[in-house]
């Protein structure tokens, strides 16, 4: 076995024990290529029978269209059920504030859809698609990771996580979160999509695109959720998504990376990490994913 | 007449090249073999140092993540444990808390890092990390030598099986890189490499936070002719993939469509937990104990000859027999013990003691029962590895005890078997992991008897 197939054993091993520990575990599918890889996984982990789980997407409304439709697309393709809640939904019903400033993230504000969701299913786990080497935060997380009723996480009373025994057992009112790839790297997961021939959404590949110039110098690609003024420069480039995310707080990096194998080779030369390149919102705490976790984001 | 030794920055260069020479190794990075170790030790070794420099030292860094680093930098030198400890208390208070997972690949070899915290209030969290281990760095503060956490992070890692060592005498600028205090730290460690019988123990004298011997040798240490810890670390066996066991698959889940097209199709789904199953081989179903036939073995829909660990495969029976999560399918050759009375040895991981009486629950992966500390066996003291009467296990303890339990479970001991031989203690009510548990025997009659307890003698 090499060594994604041991990636891949692990994962599938861990996607059986949600369903076997379980009683309504849902799948949390971003649109994104590491959840598009989580279905993959799934698939692997399951067929010929259903995946014992919906996937369910939360909306910020600020998605680019082109996820939104592969994410359809995707679900119809794999016969499974989808469920979509939406962030401005949330808004109302909880009387939030929507937020302002010239990139209005709703990022943080998923967390309470989130949970709303949770509350209306009864979710006792949620499945992501979160990677030990995406934040430092997230390195520290366990696989199952056990959350109390309000979705936060209590990084200073995890459950001790022993060889590969997954302790799903949990009090009423509390649930598990879990994360199946949390050792694979950004570039393990390009390579499974490469190996297994996994379609993905346009806008990971390279493409023109109007940007708007942040003054980190990252491109965010122009949408109307963006209030922009006079000042702000727009200019045309050839970019791609590393991550895909709301379209106003996740920056586009520039490349010719139009295949799959053009982008491993982009990834192997590339001296920021993927949250660095991409994510507005966590550069603006060194903090950011604790915090949001520990109010029971992802 | 030999090669003149070319200069070491060239040397660095074929070793660690800059990123473009990676992707002459895409292929070679999906091929490569894996290696999960862990960093022990006390508190302020200097773990965490240690990985950063690891880290920074083989250009595994990112540039905002640099950027981030130069941002904190107080004074002197940046603070290379940042790396690592990246939760806000950890950062606060200096300390690591709980273990950090970081990945990184050389051209050698894809590496799985797991910092473990020293304190020892934080214990499991050290366990947590050691127990998906191949390795452990055990850290020596050259200034301090050895100490009890150094014993008891070492007797643990050994408890889990980990069989390679690394002893990184650590701060080795702060002794002025003098080889006898070297010398002497290895001589007092390999008294207790002999006593836990450590299968390969390798001394490495460096300094995290200055980089000697970390990634480079170092010219501080002119005495020293072994190699620096990542040669090391990038050499080490690790562990083959055919493991010798015996075939054992434990059930995660029924697969059953009920379909149109496939009104009947059943199957167990699972992961090969030892050995190598072959398709149309006579298997038994345990607990139960009923005979058939392996039907087939299917890896993503797709029928395979054989399979073996650690794949997660699916499993078809020639006959409907009844089967469900947690039940074994074991070939009738060297079965495992099918047996409600175990002894094993526990890592105490709760705040309330564990006393001979109490009902909790086994984890043994898919199989969860109830179960009974029936007896409190001995606990082994750190500071001597002694087996030593004992009333109660407190937070942190090693004892051995014996369990027993309400349905019968399908195990092996630890030594046997590293899968089959572990389980977790889990709290009924709560769910709280309360204990990491290995089996050390499986029938009675090997059990052993109860050290002598101490108060005896005055009554
Ligand atoms: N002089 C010197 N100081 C070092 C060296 N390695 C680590 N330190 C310092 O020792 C202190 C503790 O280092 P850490 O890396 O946080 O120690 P740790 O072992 O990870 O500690 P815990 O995780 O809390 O158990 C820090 O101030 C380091 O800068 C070294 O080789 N030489
Ligand atoms: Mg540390």
């Amino acid at each position: 076995m090499d060594y994604l197939d041991r990636l891949e054993a692990e994962a599938i091993h861990i996607l059986r024990e949600v369903a076997g520990q379980f009683e309504r575990p849902a799948l949390l599918f971003s649109g994104g290529k590491d959840s598009i890889a989580l279905t993959r996984l799934a698939e692997k982990a399951f067929r010929p029978g259903k995946f014992p789980f919906p996937l369910v997407h939360i909306d910020t409304g600020h998605n680019f269209q082109e996820i939104l439709d592969f994410r359809d697309e995707l679900a119809a393709e794999l016969g499974e059920k989808l469920l979509v809640r939406k962030v401005e939904d949330t808004i109302r019903e909880r009387g939030l504030r929507e937020p302002g400033g010239k990139y209005p993230s709703r990022n943080p504000l998923q967390t309470y859809t989130l949970l709303d969701v949770i509350e209306e299913f009864g979710f006792d786990a949620c499945i992501g698609g979160a990677r030990r080497d995406e934040e430092k935060a997230r390195a520290k997380e366990r696989i199952f990771s056990v959350r109390d009723e309000f979705g936060q996480w209590d990084p200073r009373r995890q459950r001790p996580e022993l060889w590969n025994i997954y302790n799903g057992r949990i009090q009423k009112g509390e649930n598990v979160r879990v994360f199946p790839i949390s050792n694979w790297t950004e570039l393990d997961v390009w390579n499974y999509i490469q190996r297994e021939n996994i379609s993905l959404p346009a806008i990971y590949f390279s493409h023109e695109r109007e940007c708007v110039v942040l003054p980190s110098g990252q491109l965010l690609g122009l949408s109307e959720h963006l209030n922009l003024d006079d000042t702000d420069e727009i200019v045309s480039r050839r970019v791609r998504f590393r991550t895909v995310g709301d379209s106003t707080c996740t920056a586009a990096v520039e490349s010719d990376a139009a295949t799959i194998d053009d982008i491993i080779q982009d990834l192997l030369l590339a001296k920021v990490s993927e949250r660095g390149a991409t994510r507005l919102d966590d550069n603006f705490s060194e903090t950011g994913m604790e915090d949001r976790k520990r109010n029971g984001y992802f | 007449m030999g090669l003149s030794p070319a200069p070491a920055s060239f040397f660095n260069f074929l070793k660690y090249p800059f990123s473009h020479f990676h992707i002459f190794h895409i292929q070679r990075i999906i091929n490569m073999d894996l290696l999960r170790f862990i960093t022990c030790g006390s508190v302020d070794d200097g773990k965490s140092t240690l990985i950063g420099r690891l880290l920074y030292d083989s250009d595994s860094v990112s540039l905002d993540v640099l950027a981030m680093l130069e941002k904190r930098r107080a004074g002197g030198d940046v603070d290379l444990a940042l790396l690592t400890d990246g939760l806000k208390a950890e950062r606060e208070q200096g300390i690591t808390i709980d273990v950090a997972h970081k990945y990184f690949t050389t051209p050698r070899r894809k590496f799985i890092i797991t910092d473990a915290p020293g304190h020892v209030q934080y214990t499991r969290n050290m366990v947590t990390g050691a127990s998906n281990a191949d390795l452990a760095i055990v850290l020596v503060d050259a200034r301090q030598g050895i100490i009890e956490q150094t014993r008891r992070h070492t007797l643990l890692a050994s408890l889990v099986g980990i069989r390679h060592f690394v002893l990184a005498v650590n701060k080795m600028d702060l002794v002025g890189y003098e080889e006898s205090i070297f010398r002497q730290i290895v001589a007092d460690y390999q008294l207790i490499a002999g006593r836990l019988h450590l299968p390969e123990v390798v001394a490495i004298p460096l300094s995290a936070l200055q980089g000697d011997n970390v990634v480079r040798p170092s010219r501080h240490l002119p005495w020293y002719t072994g190699p620096s810890l990542l040669d090391h670390l990038e050499r080490v066996p690790a562990e083959a993939d055919a493991n010798p066991h015996e075939p054992r698959f434990q059930v995660q889940y029924v697969i059953r469509p009920q379909t149109e097209e496939l009104p009947d199709y059943r199957a167990y789904a699972g992961r090969i937990q030892s050995g190598r199953y072959r398709a149309g081989e006579r298997v038994r179903i345990l607990p139960s104990g009923l005979e058939t036939v392996l039907e087939a073995i299917e890896v993503n829909q797709q029928e395979v000859a054989t399979a073996e660990a650690p794949q997660s495969v699916v499993l078809r029976l020639r006959d409907d027999v009844d089967v469900s999560r947690g039940d074994s399918i074991v070939p009738l050759s060297a079965p495992p013990a099918l047996t409600r009375e175990l002894e094993a040895t526990l890592c105490w991981m709760d705040e309330r003691p564990l006393k001979a009486g109490r009902k909790l629950l086994i984890q043994h992966h898919a199989a969860v029962v109830k179960a009974a500390v029936t007896t409190l066996v001995d606990r082994t003291n750190v500071a001597t590895f002694e087996r030593v009467a004992a009333d109660e296990a407190q937070l942190n303890d090693i004892v051995r005890v014996r369990l027993k339990t309400a349905r019968p479970l399908v195990a092996d001991t630890y030594r046997d078997n590293r899968a089959t031989g572990a389980f977790i203690l889990v709290e009924e009510q709560t769910g709280a992991t309360l204990a990491a548990g290995l089996i050390t025997a499986t029938d009675p009659e090997a059990f052993a008897a109860p050290a002598e307890n101490a108060l005896a003698f005055s009554i």
